[in-house]
């Protein structure tokens, strides 16, 4: 052969290998776009929490197959394996595959953050748990209306006192004053709460504590008697970090605004 | 005399023998042998058979266990007092459990807390107005004398 036939055929031969090797790449390259919307069509199809590939909490802390029909895969997303951590030490996984198998589909993930609630709770307080933060919350809640009692008998002596001045003639006398209190006195008892008002002394908030224990069972039997019907789920959003942070607030404020002597200061911070 | 009195004490140890034999609402429950070292007997007596069905159900007998062992030996009563209340909201209140009676209470704390501001805000008005108000009598006085 001579050499250009030679080069020639080398030429020809080179080509042929550098289109069998662009066919080999489009082929890959075809191959991975097919995998890739594969996955994706997987991902949509299934729960919004799961991926097919990625397993939820649950079954990665469990570390078994996430199936497609894995009952915790909606509610315990990889991102959050704290979450399923704290319920299933205190919990445990198969006592929350029984609770959630006994409510409808619309109510499980309300009742998985309240479990995921609890747990957090519990593992922060181990004696107390919730009940400990029920316990705070009411007795905040006395402390609160004591101090709306006190502040409204105040202001209803005011508004007695502006009455008195604006009907009287002149200078109220201590008879007028005295005859105001009285009849300070007798509205309290009718209006208010129904029992004797004796001032801001000690001696009158212990009593004030007798007068609260109705309230007190009407929180408690809302509690006991309307826990399904009363709520309004929408504003029940479990989002407890949001109402704890809330309760903080009311906590600063009743601290700062709502006890002490002087109930005529306000903290308009 | 001696026989009476020893008959006496062997009946008194026959009924204190009778009475540590009988098992704890738990170890019933669980069709065990209660032993003496039984974690659950001091807290979950036989006359209560449901606050251990309760805890149970949710918790698990083995969860439970481990949180008491968890918590100092004098704080188990009130531990257990407290998973008993939770366990029982839990069953009245699947979806919420006692995470609803929080709720609760906070939106009353709200409520209550923006009803003291406002009262206080009508107090300031009022003081300010009757101290101004009082305040203006006696130079009036003193001016028409």
């Amino acid at each position: 052969m001579h050499i250009t036939e030679i080069n020639g055929s080398l030429r020809e031969r080179k080509k042929r290998e550098e289109k069998e090797e662009n066919k080999k790449e489009e082929r890959r390259k075809k191959k991975t776009r097919k995998k890739k919307e594969e996955k994706k069509c997987v991902t949509t199809t299934q729960t919004p929490m799961a991926s097919s590939n990625s397993p939820c909490a649950a079954c990665k802390f469990l570390r078994r197959k996430c199936q497609p029909e894995c009952a915790f895969a909606p509610y315990f997303p990889p991102d959050q394996p704290q979450k399923f951590a704290n319920v299933h030490r205190i919990f445990g996984a198969s006592n929350v595959t029984k609770l959630l198998n006994d409510l409808h589909p619309h109510q499980r993930e309300d009742a998985v953050n309240s479990l995921a609630y609890e747990a957090e709770m519990r593992l922060r307080d181990p004696v107390y748990g919730c009940v400990g933060v029920i316990s705070l919350l009411q007795h905040q809640l006395r402390q609160l209306q004591m101090d709306l009692y006190c502040a409204k008998s105040e202001l209803s002596r005011y508004q007695n006192l502006s009455i008195a001045a604006t009907t009287g003639h002149g200078l109220m006398t201590n008879e007028s004053v005295a005859a105001v209190n009285n009849y300070h006195h007798t509205q309290n008892t009718t209006a208010v709460v129904g029992g004797n008002s004796n001032g801001r002394d000690h001696h009158y908030h212990h009593r004030h504590h007798q007068f609260f224990p109705n309230q007190q069972n009407n929180i408690v039997r809302n509690f006991d008697g309307g826990i399904g019907n009363n709520y309004d789920t929408s504003l029940l959003a479990m989002n407890i970090s949001a109402s704890l942070g809330q309760f903080n607030q009311v906590q600063h404020h009743s601290a700062a605004g709502g006890g002490g002597e002087d109930r005529r200061t306000v903290n308009r911070s | 005399m001696e026989v009476a009195h020893s008959l006496l004490v062997s009946h008194d140890k026959i009924e204190i023998m009778m009475a540590s034999n009988s098992p704890c609402a738990a170890c019933k429950f669980l069709r065990r042998k209660c032993n003496q070292d039984c974690i659950f007997a001091p807290y979950f007596p036989p006359e209560e058979p449901h606050k251990f069905a309760n805890v149970h159900k949710i918790f698990g007998a083995s969860n439970v266990s481990k949180i008491l062992n968890e918590v100092l030996p004098h704080q188990r009563e009130d531990a257990v007092n407290s998973l008993a209340y939770e366990a029982e909201a839990r069953i009245k209140d699947p979806v919420y459990g006692c995470v609803g009676a929080i709720s609760v209470l906070q939106r009353q704390l709200i409520r209550l807390q923006k009803e003291l501001d406002a009262t206080n805000a009508d107090l300031i008005r009022f003081s300010t107005n009757q101290g101004s108000s009082f305040f203006n009598y006696p130079s009036n006085w003193n001016n028409d004398s």
